[in-house]
């Protein structure tokens, strides 16, 4: 009770005039920027019954806790089928759950190409038409099998993936091993060059990776957070860029690779590739930052997002204290910058699992620590810090391990709050490839995008349906 | 005739600042009406009771209505909103790399590198929100913001006292913390009496009157009008008592309130009485103590001589009786002189009526003798309270003013922190018109004043006492007093 112990600092929410006549007395006083929250009429109904529910706090404060502790290691390199049980004809990939009818022409041609690559399609046109009557195949969300997938995501059963282990909350999550850019599956391409990739890389990648990271990890863990936390301070955000944390895990697998009794030709190929990808480390942040999320799931009252996700027509997102519901609206196009001589008319809506890095606390949340891609947020680096500093507006937490040096070192801002978010109206900063809208195009650019306002407020009526009334008991 | 519509999305500003450049864009020569407000269905229904054709708007865009006699005094009307919108935003050149401004009080908080208390008045609907996050960010809470269900009320409660924090309010107008005024709050010097008040402007014709006898206050907590209801069951005001009690400046607390729910009034009393200060209890209502008495009682028991407060009534009074209407902006002001009317006159007409059957028709048109608290919640939704916006008080000083049977007007003026910077200088011209209408239709029209005021409001007091005489009112610093002047002038009593 110290509130009558000496002259009040004074926060001011609404009328600005309450504002001043404080400031006219000279009393320190911080006055909010509040505005009206998305949603339609009732949303403020839904909100105060989410907010007012006694479990948020403690169920908040838990997915925080969560979601900041979780680690990541990298503890094997194995194909799909094996690693997640995919049969012939099922694939997995980005974003929630679509048809072959709204598939956008980036999933299209990735499912396309894993079917040729499978060897379920002698061409192109077979499977698509394979596809299209649904005769044999079935796809499912990346993320309703522990896995993130970038871009369209696509996951067939002889591709392999990254198995990574949290040794806090015990989770495990998958990832694809990364392709490269340009023309390549995750954006939709299908062209000969990229199945041919593909079979090399679960032909000699895949094993190499396999053998170096079991030799190693026999010693000592691989820990991909710790890299992830370094990358952050050498210019990477984690997801528009990962050069510095790609070279790092090259560092940290090289002597495993080259002992590993591969042929040199093989080892050396496979170095080349791993460092020439610049974003090879993505495929790793990404199933990292879905190791944290998902630690923070299935907490009754939670408002903390476990899940923003687009697979190229939807973007779709998830609660924690609404399971594993998607609440999906219509993905917007990115805006930044092209290749060559595509535009923004070639681009596909917003895709990929890889906003999971976003969820995390880094990508887009991070923009402040990679200054070298600022023109994806406006050219100068103070829109990169400025971007950096309205998520921490909507989140719920600052990362103990994942710093900004522009900004002090202050931990990214972590844990987004699908009542902050609506309250507010300031939509999640996320950076991201852009892929051709055509299918088999491949990538045309990258950039920034937000999700759809709307999937928000759906959130938290969705919350409230399941809170108590209020004054339910405090 | 020319008309403008135009709808700007996502564009918000608060209502308050609305108000003021529609006010400002209404002035522009060749403006025949203008509004610019944020597109809720109130707001569309003024257009459109303005004659506008209101465009498909919701309440996060900016709809702006502009009906002049050319395209010229259109474009000059678009500019003056232009200039005011932009005077109203202190938000405006944001150096890049600057921090964004916080967008919830959790976030001020933190910026602030902590906080002790959060002052709440965003629309009734949200206030909730702003409230438990301030809670839940270690702050207490004024929650200024009316039109909060009492099961919010009481979540709000619940969770300061697991806090050990306060919650002021819903509805709650007025406090002073330390010396600080919060919400409407007179300036008041410090001293031994701490006030723990159910009532807004209760609490500032208390701490007014205190303030006649240079006896200073504490602190007075607000803790919303409901408080000491069955539902809330006195859980802020238990809380408020604790904290003066524990207060070494506080030697004698007032506690005002309506009179409250039996059982809730005994425990209340029982734990009044359970603290080492001494608590002097104060219920407003018909047969107790005017709130002048009270602070007579208060000053007495503190040891000091009590004073009839200062008043300036050398005007004529007004030939014959007549009805008198009151136009208030504090509502327990209004009540309080309701009560003291009612005993002379009978039956007193209102919004907030003192038996039902009393109550005025829908239209909230005045009969015979009337009281209208235009600061009650019904008529403040979507529109500023009338001690900061006096236009619809100043409409109707003239409609009843120019009612035949009325012989006398009775006004509250509020000064303090958060009032109108100056009420006088716009009521007075409206007070002298009226009066000057009504002698030139043979009638006469007394006005009386309470100023609810101190020497050391921002308003300069004694400023605006004169310009309300000159205006040729009665000027009295207690409302009980001039409530019996009043009504001695309506019942042709010679006062």
């Amino acid at each position: 009770m110290s509130l009558l112990e000496g002259e009040p600092r004074v926060v001011t929410v609404g009328a600005q005039l309450f504002s001043d006549a404080l400031a006219s007395q000279a009393v320190p006083v911080t006055q909010v920027d509040w505005r009206p929250p998305l949603g339609e009429v009732g949303i403020e109904d839904a909100l105060t019954r989410v907010i007012a529910d006694p479990r948020i706090a403690k169920a908040n404060a838990t997915a925080i806790d969560r979601l900041l502790t979780a680690g990541a290691e990298l503890v094997d390199v194995r194909p799909a089928s094996e690693a997640l049980g995919l049969q012939p004809g099922q694939f997995l990939h980005a974003g929630p759950p679509i048809g072959w009818e709204r598939a956008s022409g980036p999933l299209r041609g990735a499912l396309i190409g894993a079917m040729v690559y499978e060897n379920l399609a002698p061409t192109p046109e077979t499977a698509e038409a394979a596809l299209a009557s649904g005769t044999g195949v079935s796809w499912e969300p990346c993320h309703h099998h522990r896995t993130v997938g970038p871009m369209a995501g696509v996951v067939s059963p002889s591709m392999w993936v990254f198995e990574l282990r949290d040794p806090v909350h015990g989770g495990t999550a998958f990832c694809s091993l990364n392709e490269g850019l340009g023309k390549v599956l995750r954006y939709g391409a299908y062209g000969p060059d990229v199945i041919e990739r593909l079979h090399w890389m679960s032909d000699v990648l895949g094993p190499l990776l396999q053998t170096a990271v079991r030799r190693h990890v026999a010693t000592a863990p691989i820990d991909v957070k710790a890299i992830a936390t370094q990358m952050l301070q050498m210019g990477d955000e984690g997801h528009n860029r990962n050069r510095a944390g790609t070279l790092m895990f090259l560092r940290e697998l090289l002597p495993d690779l080259i002992e590993s009794g591969a042929p040199t030709a093989d080892v050396a190929k496979a170095a080349a590739f791993i460092g020439g990808n610049d974003h090879f480390f993505l495929n790793l942040g990404m199933p990292a930052c879905k190791l944290a999320t998902d630690a923070a799931r299935d907490l009754p009252g939670s408002s903390v997002v476990v899940a923003m996700a687009r697979n190229g027509t939807d973007f779709g997102i998830q609660v924690s204290g609404t399971g594993d519901r998607w609440f999906t609206g219509p993905a917007n196009t990115p805006e930044g910058l092209f290749l060559g001589a595509f535009g923004p008319e070639d681009a596909n809506p917003d895709i990929g699992d890889s906003a999971i890095t976003e969820t995390g606390g880094i990508g887009g949340f991070a923009m402040a620590a990679a200054p070298a891609i600022v023109k994806f947020v406006g050219g100068e680096v103070a829109d990169a810090i400025e971007a950096t500093r309205l998520m921490y507006e909507i989140t719920l937490a600052e990362s103990p391990t994942y710093q900004v040096p522009v900004l002090g070192f202050r931990g990214t801002p972590t844990g987004i709050d699908a009542t902050l978010v609506t309250r507010t109206g300031i939509l999640p900063h996320i950076n991201t490839g852009m892929a051709g809208k055509v299918a088999g195009t491949g990538q045309v650019g990258a950039g920034l995008v937000n999700p759809p306002a709307e999937i928000f407020p759906a959130a938290v009526r969705a919350l409230a349906e399941l809170a108590p009334p209020v004054g339910g008991g405090a | 005739m020319t008309e403008l519509i135009d709808v700007r999305r996502g564009a918000y500003h608060d209502s308050v600042t609305l108000m003021q450049v529609s006010r400002d864009v209404a002035a522009v020569d060749g403006v025949n009406a203008a509004q610019v407000a944020m597109g809720t269905e109130l707001n569309l229904d003024l257009m459109r009771g303005m004659g506008f054709n209101t465009p498909p708007a919701g309440p996060n865009d900016l709809v702006v209505a502009v009906r002049a006699a050319d395209e010229d005094a259109v474009a000059r009307a678009v500019a003056a909103m232009e200039l005011a919108l932009a005077s109203g935003s202190g938000g405006s050149g944001n150096l890049a790399g600057d921090e964004p401004a916080p967008r919830t009080v959790a976030s001020a908080t933190r910026r602030a590198g902590g906080a002790d208390l959060a002052l709440v008045s965003v629309p009734g609907p949200h206030a909730f929100t702003e409230a438990m996050d301030a809670l839940g960010s270690g702050l207490s809470v004024l929650v200024f913001s009316d039109n909060v269900p009492v099961e919010q009320e009481v979540r709000l409660k619940d969770e300061a006292r697991a806090r050990g924090l306060l919650v002021m309010g819903p509805d709650c107008g007025t406090a002073v913390v330390s010396g600080v005024g919060l919400g409407f709050a007179n300036a008041v010097r410090p001293g031994p009496v701490g006030i723990v008040a159910a009532s807004g402007t209760g609490a500032q014709q208390l701490m007014c009157m205190l303030d006649t006898r240079e006896v200073g206050v504490s602190h007075c907590l607000g803790v919303g009008g409901r408080d000491l209801s069955a539902a809330v069951a006195g859980r802020s005001t238990k809380t408020a008592l604790a904290m003066l009690d524990d207060d070494p400046g506080t030697e004698l607390i007032v506690l005002v309130s309506k009179p409250p729910d039996p059982a809730v009034a005994a425990d209340v009393t029982a734990y009044a009485e359970s603290l080492e200060t001494p608590v002097l209890l104060a219920l407003l209502g018909e047969g107790q103590d005017d709130l002048t008495v009270v602070a007579a009682r208060a000053v007495q028991a503190l040891g000091r001589t009590w004073a009839e407060p200062w008043s300036w009534d050398d005007q004529q009074h007004p030939a014959a009786s007549g009805h008198l209407r009151g136009l208030f902006a504090g509502g327990t002001l209004c009540d309080e002189a309701m009560v003291i009317a009612s005993a002379t006159l009978g039956e007193i007409r209102s919004n907030i009526p003192l038996r039902p059957e009393w109550a005025l028709g829908p239209d909230l048109r005045s009969i015979g003798h009337a009281m209208v608290d235009l600061g009650d919640d019904a008529l403040t939704q979507g529109r500023p309270h009338p001690m900061i916006d006096q236009r619809t008080r100043i409409d109707r000083i003239a409609v009843e003013a120019a009612d035949p049977t009325v012989s006398v007007l009775l006004l509250d003026v509020v000064l303090g922190h958060g009032a109108h910077p100056d009420p006088a200088a716009e009521l007075a011209p409206e007070l002298a018109a009226v009066r000057q209408q009504a002698a030139d239709a043979g009638r006469d029209v007394a006005v009386v004043v309470s100023l609810c005021a101190t020497v050391d409001d921002p308003q300069d007091s004694r400023r605006q006492a004169e310009l309300l005489h000159e205006a040729g009112a009665a000027v009295f610093l207690s409302n009980a007093a001039a409530a019996r002047h009043a009504v001695a002038l309506a019942a042709g009593v010679a006062p």
